[in-house]
């Protein structure tokens, strides 16, 4: 080797063990402060109460409002968002196979929505609601969320089905398979792991987002009991309770996010556990 | 068209945008012999292959022209069940493509897709398309592991009894023991040549020795066409094309 190829191999590995090393120490500190705060903050009463003297200055009880609401809405979100997402993922894969150019025009429309902020996504639920008369309600916030959340289901669908190889699908119709069953059995099976991944990706954007859910779902500090009610949600718990002008108040906050935190890592850790289950069967190519 | 042959084709012409890779393709195909389709890479065996059970639709770029005769029906024509039609044959391809499930699974859903529902009727074939494709004393207690466990040379055997669950008339192999180490080619050959009084068998290859142990019809194809045609005798033993006897030969460049 020559010199100067040495100096750039050095130089590029150190940069590369750097960025890593960076932002591992970065998320650590910040899972670390999260964990930090929030625990001193947790109570049993947190986690099962709900907020007693309002959610701005109420030093009392706790989150529940907050975290039901958010599983809901979350839940809500994901599931109807997948319902919609899988056919059009594997529409695109499987059924316009012969249009190459309609498919990059569909994943380049989903790719620039993907794109667009979510308090776009709010103030647009929110205009339907005021052409609609509706006010803000569980429904209206799993709606918004879904739509937010949709080009993130597809196109993350999408980028794992495109890897299924051409030979796979060739030998699957030369035994008769039509494009359907070889959609279901054969592409949704291949990439088990990967839809779940999509999946959970989806949900934590749903149950992390406040922009989107701030007109839509709204607040309240009763629990979820309609869907055309208001909710409250884990990130506007957040967010009105660290602008409380009261400490101890602020400091809830903390547990609100820590909570949130378990939240999604809870449903990593299944979701996790599900994938292995199927990734036994996965060819690899 | 005569009792011995079992598919025709006619001025068959395949177009990849502007190159064209088949040109004016006219070929016999006897019925239930084994007819090798033999050329350098790139010479439009494989494709040629695709056309036969219409693989050619799921690759917008091509355009396919002319006519396949298969028992006197053109199966280019676009009122062709193609599921159907595909059902006809069994394909084995370069490499093996188990289907990501288990090995059990892999023929029951061939068996399923033919109209088979009852399980003992399921178990009995399966066993038997094990069989006949030499695969069912080795992993006859492997049946519910996953597919991807097997050896590639197994997964090969696993992708024919899958071929021969359909109830095939024609085998369709675009030279499927490439990446086997020789026991499992060897294994695929012999199957081959005990199958072959119940079905009609297109092999592509570029091993001449391959050709010449298991061919009995021999397709010779250069640069998209048909240089030379015939029994394997004729081809090999008395070639009448410079091209056929260059490559043969060896000295071929």
């Amino acid at each position: 080797m020559k010199l100067s190829q040495k100096i750039e191999e050095k130089f590029f590995k150190i940069m590369m063990i750097f960025s890593t090393y960076f932002i591992l120490v970065v998320l650590t500190i910040i899972i670390y402060s999260i964990f930090e705060k929030g625990i001193k903050a947790m109570s049993w009463e947190i986690l099962t109460q709900i907020p007693k003297g309002g959610y701005y200055y109420g030093k009392g009880g706790g989150i529940l409002n907050a975290i039901l609401g958010s599983l809901a809405l979350a839940f809500g979100a994901t599931i109807l968002a997948f319902i919609i997402g899988l056919p059009v993922a594997l529409y695109i894969n499987v059924f316009l196979i012969r249009h190459k150019k309609l498919v990059d025009i569909i994943r380049f429309l989903l790719d620039l929505v993907w794109g667009i902020p979510s308090i776009v996504y709010g103030a647009f639920g929110f205009s339907l609601m005021i052409f609609f008369g509706l006010q803000t309600s569980l429904l209206a916030g799993i709606l918004t969320v879904t739509l937010f959340i949709l080009p993130i289901m597809i196109r993350s669908m999408d980028e794992i089905l495109r890897t299924v190889p051409i030979g796979l699908q060739e030998a699957a119709y030369s035994l008769g398979s039509n494009k359907s069953e070889t959609a279901f059995k054969i592409f949704v099976r291949q990439s088990v792991s990967g839809i779940i991944t999509a999946v959970l990706l989806s949900f934590g954007r749903a149950i992390g987002d406040a922009a989107s859910v701030l007109f839509t779902a709204g607040y309240t500090d009763n629990l979820p009991n309609s869907l055309l009610e208001p909710v409250a949600t884990l990130p506007l718990s957040i967010f009105f309770q660290l602008s409380s002008p009261v400490p101890e108040v602020q400091n809830r906050a903390y547990a609100s996010a820590l909570v949130l935190t378990v939240i999604i890592l809870l449903v990593s850790l299944f979701s996790r556990g599900l994938g292995k289950r199927y990734h036994k069967t996965k060819i690899n190519f | 068209m005569d009792d011995s042959t079992k598919i025709q084709i006619r001025n068959l012409n395949v177009f990849a945008e502007k190159n064209h890779i088949l040109k004016n393709i006219n070929i016999d195909i006897p019925k239930n012999k084994i007819t090798v389709i033999l050329g350098p890479s790139g010479c439009g065996k494989t494709t040629l292959l695709k056309c036969m059970n219409r693989l050619t639709d799921l690759y917008p770029e091509l355009k396919v022209r002319g006519q396949i005769l298969i028992d006197d029906n053109n199966i280019l024509e676009a009122k062709e069940d193609i599921y159907k039609l595909r059902q006809q044959m069994g394909l084995l391809s370069q490499r093996p493509y188990p289907l990501p499930m288990t090995i059990y699974n892999n023929i029951a859903y061939a068996l399923k897709l033919r109209g088979i529902k009852k399980r003992r009727e399921i178990h009995k074939q399966i066993m038997h398309y094990l069989q006949q494709a030499n695969l069912w004393d080795e992993i006859r207690n492997r049946l519910r592991e996953p597919a991807s466990r097997l050896s590639i040379g197994q997964q090969q055997r696993l992708c024919l009894a899958r071929g021969l669950a359909v109830n095939p008339e024609i085998i369709l192999a675009d030279e499927p023991t490439s990446a086997l180490d020789p026991i499992s080619s060897q294994f695929i050959e012999e199957t081959f040549l005990k199958l072959k009084n119940d079905y009609t068998i297109i092999l592509v290859t570029h091993i001449l020795r391959q050709a010449k142990r298991i061919a009995d019809h021999v397709i010779f194809m250069y640069l998209g066409d048909v240089i030379e045609q015939g029994s394997v005798s004729e081809v090999f033993g008395n070639p009448k094309m410079e091209r056929t006897k260059q490559y043969l030969g060896g000295t071929f460049n």
